[in-house]
């Protein structure tokens, strides 16, 4: 059987597999930029906190997938459902680059474009959601991008705990020995990524600053 | 306490880190005057104005603006009241040039039609085309772009204005034009001006007084005129290295 006869005669499932697999990386990336971004607004404001929330944040990056899926099955009220656990590893991968890129974003921000609005009388407040944070919402776009690509991979390996989506079909694929099972799972999984991918570039060229969308420097940041 | 005096020093340093970057400053800048910081980088020129609307913070010593000493002030309030131009402009990029000028009134609650009232006239008084107003920075030369951050400045039309180097960027006819347009500007608004520099031209040009700062230290504090009669050896060093002509015969290298 083809991969194509396959997704047809299964799309009901298909269709609900990609549907969690959407759901799996929406949630856990909206949590990401929650707690990321102000994260990464909190660097700009105390440098000191910078080497202990980036290091936690990087280390986490580093530890395997499966692992960190392990780690957290005992954890008491997120250990109880596979999806739950799903969403908290994901929003863990999720945290580094949207802390660096709002970071960065902010960062990068021209310092004379900041003097002269502290200068003027901006409040700090002020100076955050009209200057800084509309300049560096390119780069903290590209944050996102960057972390919702890199999520729908990793989200494939959450079928191993239960949490569904279509690493599913890969798991089954791998059990049966059957590469189209594994491609069922695989192929719409990366298409899913390349649409991610378009659409926050598009998203990004759109939101990046006027002065700067020629330059073309804004994504500078992302990894 | 009521004071004539716009903006006094009282034994003002600053050393941050030990380091001593203003050293003793004392000085008075009347209302309506043009005082010029003169000196070379690390001076301290910029120093004393960041100090003034305490974007720096002085170490020792006291600052009053209107009388009130600087931690009496609210610091928004405060700088809301001071108009402040840099080299830099520093033009926020993602705003029109009308969003730019209107920024502060808006903050402080204008009305729309007032704010578009106020940013027609500013661009009026800066020379430049009202129809600029809905063009973005990057769209503007480095004089027009000077031009609004000059506007932006007195848009809540500020009693007193800083300014750092505002004509350092431009090419010579530019500055000498908005030097010219400054000083038309300063005669019908009579503000209170602080203007930091380090060409001795540009402040002959535009200053009532001149302070001569160096190494964080005032050496002479004179009008123009004494300032080119002073026999102050860094003050002569100064002629002889913009014009030899501005010290006479005796004074000719």
């Amino acid at each position: 059987m083809n991969l194509w006869q396959f997704i047809l005669q299964n799309h009901t499932e298909v269709t609900q597999l990609t549907l969690e697999h959407i759901w799996l990386v929406g949630i856990s990336t909206l949590l990401a930029v929650a707690i990321g971004m102000p994260l990464g607004i909190l660097l700009t404001r105390w440098p000191a906190l910078r080497r202990p929330i980036l290091g936690s944040a990087n280390i986490i990056q580093t530890i395997p997938s499966l692992a960190l899926f392990g780690f957290l099955l005992p954890a008491p009220w997120i250990g109880a459902r596979a999806d739950r656990l799903a969403i908290l590893a994901l929003m863990l991968y999720a945290l580094l680059p949207l802390i660096r890129n709002t970071y960065a974003g902010i960062q990068s921000v021209d310092p004379s474009v900041v003097e002269a609005g502290r200068g003027m009388g901006l409040t700090d407040r002020q100076l955050l959601f009209q200057v800084e944070l509309p300049l560096a919402l390119g780069v903290i776009i590209a944050g996102i991008r960057v972390a919702t690509v890199l999520s729908i991979g990793l989200a494939t390996i959450a079928a191993a705990v239960g949490a569904g989506g279509l690493g599913e079909y890969i798991f089954r694929g791998l059990a049966m020995v059957n590469n189209t099972v594994i491609l069922a799972g695989a192929l719409p999984a990366a298409a899913l990524a390349l649409l991610a991918d378009t659409g926050f570039g598009w998203l990004e060229k759109r939101l990046r600053p006027q002065d700067t969308r020629r330059d073309g420097y804004a994504s500078a940041a992302s990894s | 306490m009521d004071s004539a005096a716009a903006i006094e020093f009282h034994r003002v340093s600053y050393h941050p880190q030990g380091e001593a970057i203003l050293h003793d400053l004392s000085l008075a800048i009347e209302r309506g005057e043009t005082l010029v910081l003169l000196g070379r980088s690390g001076s301290g020129k910029t120093t004393t104005l960041k100090l003034i609307n305490r974007l720096l913070t002085p170490t020792s010593g006291e600052i009053r603006v209107a009388g009130r000493a600087l931690p009496e002030w609210d610091v928004i309030r405060l700088r809301r009241m001071i108009g402040y131009v840099i080299q830099e402009v520093g033009l926020f990029p993602h705003f029109t040039i009308e969003k730019n000028i209107g920024l502060v009134p808006k903050i402080e609650n204008w009305s729309r039609e007032r704010i578009r009232q106020r940013v027609e006239e500013l661009l009026h008084l800066v020379g430049l085309d009202p129809q600029l107003a809905t063009r973005y920075p990057r769209e503007l030369s480095g004089g027009q772009r000077q031009r609004v951050g000059v506007a932006r400045a007195l848009a809540a039309d500020p009693p007193i204005l800083l300014m750092d180097e505002p004509f350092g960027a431009l090419d010579p006819l530019t500055r000498a034009q908005l030097q010219r347009e400054f000083l038309d500007l300063e005669a019908r608004l009579g503000k209170t001006v602080v203007f930091v520099t380090h060409d001795l031209n540009e402040a002959l040009l535009v200053g009532t007084r001149i302070a001569l700062l160096e190494a964080g230290r005032l050496v002479t504090l004179n009008t123009r005129e004494e300032f080119l009669r002073c026999r102050e050896p860094l003050v002569i060093a100064y002629r002889n290295a913009f014009s030899p002509d501005f010290n006479g015969e005796r004074g000719r290298v």
